[in-house]
């Protein structure tokens, strides 16, 4: 990096000072990517997007909102109904929580593809399930504050997983409560953290994308960029393809915000809580449906809390259960099956979660959740060992500029 | 790989489609920065207009009043789109020396005639024009300044019985808001009359 000549006295000015416009054009102008990044690799950029979606309609939002369980409900009922274009705002804001988990799954299958999490990036994989989970707890909260039925039930479901904990069970329960039930402590102290998180979450997003700047993106290649020839600098080139995708991306949320804003959510919500009654059958939101079927895929309390911890916690140990030194499962033929008979045994949890544990559901969620375990603490350490890699290209731009007879194939599997 | 191609041709041909200067790039650079821009305001707009009074405020933004139990020389205090309003039942002297001044001597010169539909009864914003304060002369035993009116303690403005500016350092009158006389004894605070009736 050659410090840039501004045009603009002002900003010389200021950048010998303070090197901001210096810090920017390394990070955002100059900064050089793997020339051969696919799509997939959309979908962080879009995370980022979703987030500063959500702290902006968030705040928005804020300012109508009464946090008692007295006001709660009304008050989302007036944001959707007299407050100007509160009912876009509100359903941006709970479409968005759903596009943010969407985008940051595929964001994450798509790192377990490529083997994005492998040396010498497993600090941002970590980072990147950090922010999964802080996700997870800020979307969950989120959830609690309409304050209508699935709000009270969840919540209550939710936190009695902490009274699975020996000993101490209870009284955590109580401490989260604030009470002796969910009630108007919980919302105000839920409340609270939901406005506080996202801006946690801005500080791990920060940390996430330091560490993945030290190296760089991985590439559909899996392969380390040997040079100049095999980088892109990212604007105009980068810039230009998040926009695009952005573009795409956006007629989705679109489409859903003003056609099929309810689609995501569930009916009962739009019933005031009513600590006397639970709905007869009550499910989380979407996106943490796979988690609550590996919790009642257990017949036992502390053992479904705990695998249901485990199954995101083995995600942190990923990077040193996988040993191969081969990144992208495009040279892996046995890891590539099983990476999607994965995404498919991931969405059969989905569907498992998404239906009364009764029947056919639970030996199909018992056998899922077993198979979700196998692939990452047996399968995953196993085919490090025993699988033969296909032979990689030498370099990124080897296969493109020199026309090598590997090319056209890769060509063809990256256009997904 | 698409995309390498695609950038290398874009390196070593950006510009040879170029008619009369402007090139088709930067025709599309002008046309994508002209539909970003316009999408961005229509997206922004929701955002700042989400701040302004919202339909369930602004359908509080007229009250009914019923004035008949207000006796002569008696004054009440209402509350209409978050302010307090005045409303005097004017005794003959007060309507006398509210008519009885000359213009001239005004700060803010407006005839008694023009602040008042009838004249028994005087209808005023009850927030000081200096910095926003509630003057005190609704109670008998408020003080009612030097002029007989109201007279505001934070900054000691003076307003005579017509609610106008004598001494201290508001700019203007005491806002007349726009009111409606229902019947001989209702009145309807935030309405305009039927003739335009705003006494402002």
């Amino acid at each position: 990096m050659s410090a840039p000549v501004f045009k603009n006295p002002v900003v010389r000015w200021i950048d010998y000072r303070m090197p901001v416009f210096t810090f920017l054009n390394h990070e955002l102008n100059e900064y050089p990517t793997p020339r051969n990044l696919s799509y997939w690799w959309n979908f962080g950029s879009l995370a980022g997007i979703m987030l500063v979606t959500m702290i902006v309609t968030g705040i928005v939002l804020a300012m109508h909102y009464t946090p008692h369980t007295d006001y709660a409900f009304q008050s989302v009922e007036r944001i959707m109904r007299d407050v100007n274009y509160g009912w876009l705002i509100r359903y941006l804001h709970m479409n968005g929580a759903s596009m943010f988990f969407i985008v940051t799954f595929i964001h994450m299958f798509r790192g377990l593809y490529y083997g994005s999490y492998k040396a010498p990036r497993e600090l941002l994989w970590i980072l990147g399930v950090v922010i999964l989970l802080i996700m997870m707890a800020t979307a969950f909260m989120g959830y609690v504050l309409p304050w209508g039925q699935m709000s009270f039930w969840g919540a209550t479901v939710i936190t009695n997983l902490f009274s699975a904990i020996p000993l101490v069970g209870e009284d955590v329960v109580s401490w989260l409560w604030g009470g002796f039930a969910v009630d108007n402590p919980t919302l105000n102290r839920f409340y609270s953290l939901h406005y506080l998180l996202p801006f946690v979450l801005v500080g791990v997003v920060v940390l996430h994308l330091v560490a993945l700047h030290r190296f760089g993106s991985n590439n559909p290649l899996g392969i380390d960029t040997k040079g100049p020839q095999d980088t892109l600098p990212f604007h105009p080139y980068y810039t230009a393809k998040d926009m695009f995708g952005l573009g795409v991306f956006l007629i989705f949320y679109a489409l859903v915000v003003f056609f099929a804003p309810n689609l995501f959510g569930e009916p009962d919500n739009y019933i005031p809580a009513n600590p006397l009654s639970t709905p007869a059958h009550i499910v989380p939101e979407w996106y943490f449906l796979p988690f609550y079927a590996i919790l009642r895929a257990v017949p036992n309390k502390l053992g479904g809390v705990v695998l249901m911890f485990a199954s995101i916690f083995v995600l942190f140990i990923l990077p040193w259960l996988d040993r191969s030194p081969v990144r992208s499962a495009r040279f892996r033929p046995i890891y590539k099956i099983f990476f999607w008979i994965l995404v498919v045994d991931c969405v059969v949890l989905g569907v498992v979660g998404a239906n009364p544990p009764e029947g056919n559901w639970v030996a199909i969620g018992r056998i899922a959740t077993i198979w979700y375990f196998v692939h990452f603490i047996i399968l995953v350490p196993l085919l490090a060992r025993l699988e033969r890699p296909r032979p990689l290209p030498a370099s990124i731009s080897q296969p493109v500029l020199a026309g090598g007879g590997f090319a056209p194939a890769a060509a063809r599997m990256d256009k997904a | 790989m698409v995309h390498g191609a695609e950038a290398v041709r874009g390196q070593a041909g950006g510009h040879g489609h170029g008619e009369g200067g402007g090139s088709r790039r930067d025709f599309l650079i002008l046309a994508t920065t002209a539909v970003g821009a316009v999408g961005a305001a229509s997206v922004l707009w929701p955002f700042i207009d989400q701040m302004n009074p919202s339909a369930d405020v602004l359908a509080l933004s007229t009250v009914e009043v019923d004035v008949a139990p207000i006796a002569v020389g008696q004054a009440i205090t209402v509350k209409w789109r978050g302010k307090p309003v005045f409303i005097r039942h004017r005794t003959e002297e007060e309507i006398k020396a509210a008519r009885s001044v000359a213009l001239s001597e005004l700060r803010d010169p407006e005839a008694d005639e023009a602040r008042a539909q009838r004249p028994e009864w005087l209808i005023l914003v009850g927030v000081c024009t200096h910095l926003g304060c509630i003057p005190l002369g609704q109670k008998p035993s408020d003080p009612h300044g030097d002029y007989g009116g109201w007279f505001c303690p934070c900054h000691g403005s003076h307003y005579d019985t017509s609610g106008r500016i004598r001494r201290g350092p508001a700019p203007q009158n005491l806002v007349v808001p726009d009111y409606l006389f229902a019947s001989d004894t209702v009145v309807r605070i935030g309405e305009v009359g039927p003739a335009g009736g705003a006494a402002a």
